[in-house]
């Protein structure tokens, strides 16, 4: 697909300079708890030191994603809680209803496991339950996904969790650039947002604007284009995926890469629209296989888009098994490089 | 301590609408004309009423899945909650929400809540905006005994603790956790013991006593406002029903009900109360009896002739954009 108004660049006018995902989302929370007194932000070391007599803001968040935010604005604004999921998603959503605009932290997003009622009964249900008069603006964000040695408890990709509760929206930034437009336009969302961050995309670099902006929910990046096959990549996969198309594009072979930026809404129509053309889909997502997003948009391409299909939809995921410590195992977890482009060039071959 | 013959009038027409509600609620379920679960709150009246009279519009209170009660209490229209509960068009939440999921924000009711334990987590948010705000609002969680062994409750009070929340948690103990025993089920016996453990003050009621329910609400509200911080409370009620409507309730003793009903129904004990003290005579009691009687008559009529949701309903409101 050609379509340059979707391909990620930045704005053209203001300053703007190179930054890393972790500064994009920091610089986000700045200025959106600048902008807005009623957003706070909250969760387990979001400073660090309180009730310690040591530094203040020792950690800013484990990832120091929330690093200078309580110097700037206080605790009462950043709030430093207990080790207890469920307390504080179930403030954050009470809250929200209340008020106040919560970012809540819940550092690993593998704890919903102890936080999941307050999620999916409470927060997501509040809107629908009560005949559409409940507001719950609240932004949970967490760290996704495999690579960094952390175990089968630090490492999981559950976006497919919550992309399956109605009421909930989620977002997967890939860049800094994304990361930020898309963190200010969750905070500023009035439903509650799930917000996923790959750790190992916090220290990769573009070029972020310095002034606030927002990326709307529901629309792709096209982050390579070409007509001969597509590639749907959802996160750390993303970076992967562009890795491919570029060496692909040396032999003249040239795919769309897209990425969807947000799950839930979920832009559908950018898909087809290339699979219309291509006739060819790879879809590259660090979940686990079943009612993975990969099953999803398969299911959604295979029954929108049947006539134009030229080859069987392939899908490179992880294995149904829990992340593995070992980096031997983890590495060959994670969908590679090479098994992304061994899919390409099956479904081109096909 | 004294009270105006308009309060007294005003929690004595409360208790008695959330009573009428309910057994015409009952009604209306074995008829049929009711779908569902439903949790009644009749017996416990003097808690829900003794709590939210301390209460503004602006004070947010949580509920349970036993949560008629607390709705009424805290000012919800009957008619708009009995066409919720028989999942009609003109219900309080358009019918989409049901018994278990009243909610009136216009009221500062939060909603009922079906999971067990699951308010007072919220609650504690509530709390969170009306500190951070500075509004001088007070959130009030009601759960129960078995909430009590739920690890959200015992994360919310120490939340609460921590960050110095004007929280109420009232904790109705009704004696059983659905079809078990709270004497087995709560291992200290001692729901509001459990708060002080987290270093909350707290209170024991006796939850037939509307004076009581009031005193022990009002200093802990007026507490919080001050900004001293949660307080935990306990009120030793009766749960007249079953753990649903419809519960046969043979782990309940032979006799036992009956017992209740004649010895520890709250109701009884405010008229008694109120006409032995010479604060109200049993003609103004009788005269609002017949009101409510009245207008409870009404919501189940409204109820009953409200026509269906259309179907265009089932899929509006999951967000506000998508």
């Amino acid at each position: 697909m050609n379509n340059p108004q979707q391909v990620v660049t930045p704005p053209q006018s203001g300053t703007s300079s190179i930054k890393t995902m972790r500064e994009a989302i920091n610089e986000a929370l700045h200025q959106e708890m600048e902008r807005d007194p009623t957003v706070i932000v909250m969760g387990e070391e979001v400073s660090g030191g309180a009730g310690c007599q040591g530094q203040d803001d020792a950690y800013g968040g484990v990832f120091g994603l929330t690093k200078g935010l309580m110097p700037k604005f206080g605790r009462e604004r950043v709030i430093d809680t207990p080790i207890s999921e469920s307390a504080i998603i179930g403030a954050a959503a009470g809250a929200a209803n209340t008020g106040l605009r919560p970012v809540a932290e819940l550092m690993f997003f593998d704890f919903i496991g102890v936080c999941f009622d307050q999620i999916f009964n409470q927060a997501a249900k509040f809107r629908y339950m009560f005949g559409g008069k409940a507001r719950t603006p609240m932004v949970i964000r967490g760290t996704v996904g495999a690579g960094l040695r952390a175990g089968a408890q630090h490492s999981s990709m559950l976006h497919p969790v919550v992309v399956h509760t109605p009421g909930l929206k989620v977002v997967i930034p890939s860049n800094a650039y994304d990361a930020k437009g898309l963190l200010i336009a969750a905070i500023r969302d009035d439903d509650p947002v799930i917000f996923l961050e790959h750790k190992l995309l916090y220290d990769t670099k573009c070029e972020v604007p310095d002034e606030p902006y927002v990326i709307p929910f529901g629309e792709a990046a096209f982050t390579r284009e070409g007509s001969d096959a597509t590639i749907v990549a959802i996160g750390a996969m993303v970076p992967r995926a562009n890795a491919v198309a570029d060496k692909l594009a040396q032999e003249g072979i040239h795919v769309d890469v897209i990425d969807p930026r947000t799950l839930a809404p979920l832009d559908d129509e950018a898909i087809i629209e290339s699979v219309e053309v291509s006739g060819r889909l790879v879809i590259v997502d660090e979940a686990h296989e079943r009612c993975s997003l990969a099953a999803d948009i398969s299911s959604i391409v295979a029954e929108k888009a049947f006539h134009a299909l030229r080859a069987p939809i392939r899908k490179v995921t992880a294995p149904h098994t829990p992340v593995p410590f070992s980096p031997v195992l983890e590495d060959a977890y994670m969908p590679s490089e090479d098994r992304i482009e061994q899919a390409v060039r099956d479904v081109l071959g096909a | 301590m004294s009270y105006s013959p308009e309060f007294l009038l005003e929690s004595y027409r409360t208790m008695k609408t959330i009573r009428l509600f309910e057994e015409r609620v009952i009604k209306e379920f074995e008829a049929g004309n009711i779908p569902g679960f439903v949790h009644a709150y009749d017996g416990q009246e003097a808690v829900a009423v003794g709590v939210c009279m301390n209460l503004t519009d602006k004070d947010v209170i949580g509920s349970t899945h036993r949560g008629h009660g607390h709705c009424i209490a805290k000012g919800c229209d009957v008619v708009g909650m009995m066409k919720e509960i028989m999942g009609k068009a003109g219900g309080l939440c358009k019918g989409k929400g049901g018994s278990m999921h009243i909610a009136d924000f216009d009221k500062g009711m939060l909603g009922a809540n079906a999971i067990v334990g699951g308010g007072p987590p919220l609650c504690n948010g509530a709390a969170l905006s009306a500190k951070t705000l500075g509004t001088k609002d007070v959130a009030v969680s009601f759960s129960g005994d078995g909430s009590s062994n739920q690890g959200t409750v015992a994360e919310a009070l120490n939340l609460a603790v921590v960050l110095k929340l004007p929280h109420v948690f009232m904790f109705e103990n009704n004696g059983y956790g659905e079809g078990t025993g709270a004497d087995y089920a709560v291992g200290s016996g001692d729901v509001a013991g459990r708060a002080g453990a987290y270093g909350m003050p707290s209170a024991k009621m006796d939850g037939i006593d509307f004076f009581a329910v009031y005193e022990a609400t009002r200093e802990a509200v007026e507490r919080a406002r001050r900004g001293e911080g949660p307080t935990a409370l306990e009120a030793d009620v009766v749960r007249f029903d079953g753990h649903f409507i419809g519960d046969p309730q043979l782990y309940r003793a032979k006799g036992e009900i009956k017992q209740l009903r004649a010895d520890r129904d709250c109701l009884k004990h405010f008229r008694a109360r109120v006409t032995g003290e010479g604060w109200l005579s049993d003609a103004q009691l009788d005269e609002i009896d017949e009101s409510v009687t009245a207008l409870v008559e009404k919501a189940a009529a409204e109820g009953l002739a409200a026509p269906q949701p259309d179907i265009s309903e089932l899929y509006t409101d999951v967000y506000i954009s998508y």
